[in-house]
């Protein structure tokens, strides 16, 4: 069969993920010392792990509505009303969704015509400009720069919109850069869009992994945005629930009805048992994530100081969970760096052009690791700066 | 006192005072001086390794046992308590409530030597009225750390 001329030429387009190469080296070699793995290594919280069990023996093994189960809802509605000072009505304003990934892509099929350019700043995760592509949206880049601490700008963000523009993605707290967007930062965006009919799609996955003395803002929080603004969250980082798959999207209702009817047409509802754990997440996971949360940002000054320290700059991420080293002083690209020091040194990052064009020359490296393990693959990465 | 850093030290006594100092954002010496300090105070007692003794052949057996003891007027029961613990066959001591009294961890190089040990010393105690063994068969964790499995990062490299 001619399965290039049967397939969707949109999805035969699109590049696989680039990070993919780097595990599949790593798959095959013995002793490495991984720092690539965007996952916690903290197991779910054992409370969180029991009120799914217990739904289980309860027999709780149905559908639940397509939206989510009405007391999860209510109780993401106030868990984003505590923390992100933001309300919404659980009936008509949240979803639950497989993961912030369903969200984000049924979000985007909402709001796209053919032709609609969507904005995405970049280095960010990949699954945007796929996303956009298989939407029938074209992606439209905006590199944001290590000067900038990765921040989008204003004058940036103004120079990329035309009549075409459909929305701006807002990925903050960001992997892989760890940048973030404090109040004021937001405030200027807010600015830019107040008087367009441009959405904001804001993935803030990480948002509870943001450091310093500033807690997390969500631009919905800024006047003007709500109305134009999806919040994308999950338990997955927060919670350290990756496989549980759940997430959820917050938003004015006359766009939630139509992104629940792509989640309801495609997934039916996300996972029962995930569902009853997650309520248990938000309503009483305080403690056990900012225990959690005080041990990533022990080994986030370990491995930003000790990049430093072998001459590697690195800024300070302020979000997330990744470190984000600049190694132009190394004189290799971000490919050619991680490639030879796999293979020297058997430490596996993640290139920083995984994330788009514009993180040429600089390395993801993850912190959810032992302090041990941290310290190793820096001692490695050392010895390996030293033979070129 | 700082427990912070009490916490990273309990889960891993053997890191670098210059990694201490970039984790909780102090200098070296400061993370000595109250190392320093805490140590004086008697708070910190020492730095032991967890060793998963199940790998070796006949290491050593332990057991738990149980004391009922008659506390002594004036004294309760720190009189019996210390007469205990200055064994050297006795890892730990607890003061329970339930029961019994005390909680003794003993070890010995077979059931028989800690059996006699019990036997011999610990119900001849003037003020114990009786006692109650119980082996330890096989250790699955040991001072939070886990000695089963393999320890393995069990992560895939699925994702970003």
């Amino acid at each position: 069969m001619d399965y290039e001329r049967l397939l969707s030429p949109t999805v035969l387009d699109i590049k696989p993920s680039g990070i993919r190469k780097f595990f599949d080296i790593a798959d095959t070699m013995k002793d490495i010392i991984s720092l690539g793995v965007g996952e916690p290594d903290f197991p779910t919280p054992w409370e969180i792990r029991k009120a799914g069990i217990f739904s289980l023996e309860q027999g709780k093994t149905r559908y639940s509505s397509n939206w989510g189960l009405e007391q999860l809802r209510v109780s993401i509605s106030r868990y984003v009303k505590r923390k992100y000072n933001v309300s919404y009505d659980p009936k008509s304003e949240v979803l639950v969704t497989v993961g912030g990934s369903e969200a984000i892509d049924a979000c985007i099929r909402a709001i796209t015509s053919p032709g609609d350019e969507i904005i995405i700043p970049q280095p960010s995760y990949v699954c945007y400009e796929p996303m956009t592509r298989m939407a029938g949206g074209v992606p439209v880049i905006l590199e944001t720069r290590a000067e900038d601490d990765f921040k989008v700008t204003p004058a940036q963000l103004k120079a990329l919109i035309t009549p075409r523009t459909k929305a701006l993605i807002l990925p903050y707290p960001c992997n892989p850069t760890g940048g973030i967007m404090e109040r004021e930062d937001l405030e200027a965006i807010a600015e830019v869009l107040r008087d367009t009919d441009i959405f904001i799609l804001s993935d803030e996955i990480y948002a509870e992994l943001t450091f310093g003395d500033k807690a997390h803002v969500s631009i919905a929080e800024i006047e003007g945005m709500r109305e134009r603004t999806v919040m994308v969250n999950g338990f997955s980082k927060t919670f350290s629930m990756t496989g549980w798959r759940l997430g959820y999207a917050c938003g004015p209702a006359p766009v939630m009805k139509q992104v629940t009817k792509i989640h309801q047409y495609a997934i039916m509802c996300a996972p029962t048992t995930s569902q009853y754990a997650a309520i248990e997440a938000l309503e009483n996971g305080d403690e056990a994530v900012a225990a959690m949360k005080e041990e990533y940002d022990m080994r986030r000054r370990l491995i930003v100081s000790g990049f430093n320290a072998i001459g590697l700059t690195c800024r300070e991420p302020k979000g997330a969970f990744y470190a984000f080293p600049c190694i132009r002083s190394t004189g290799l690209s971000s490919e050619e760096f991680c490639e030879r020091l796999i293979y020297a040194e058997r430490v596996a990052v993640v290139p920083g052009t995984a994330f788009g064009e514009s993180g040429e020359g600089f390395v993801r490296a993850s912190y959810c690791y032992s302090t041990e393990h941290i310290k190793e693959a820096l001692r490695r990465i050392e010895r390996f700066l030293k033979t070129l | 006192m700082n427990i912070k850093l009490l916490k990273q030290l309990s889960k891993n006594s053997r890191v670098d005072v210059a990694d201490l100092a970039v984790m909780l954002g102090m200098t070296e010496d400061e993370v000595r001086a109250e190392i320093a300090e805490m140590e004086n105070e008697g708070l910190i007692r020492g730095y032991k390794a967890v060793i998963d003794w199940d790998r070796l052949d006949n290491a050593y057996v332990s057991a738990i046992i149980e004391l009922k003891v008659t506390p002594k007027a004036g004294l309760g029961f720190e009189d019996v308590a210390a007469k205990v613990m200055r064994y050297p066959e006795v890892e730990s001591v607890y003061l329970m409530s339930g029961v019994y009294d005390l909680s003794v961890v003993v070890k010995g190089k077979t059931f028989q030597e800690v059996a006699k040990f019990v036997a011999k010393e610990l119900s001849t105690i003037d003020s114990v009225t009786s006692t109650a063994t119980h082996f330890v068969l096989r250790r699955y964790k040991e001072l939070e750390v886990e000695l089963l499995g393999s320890g393995k990062d069990e992560r895939g490299s699925y994702l970003l």
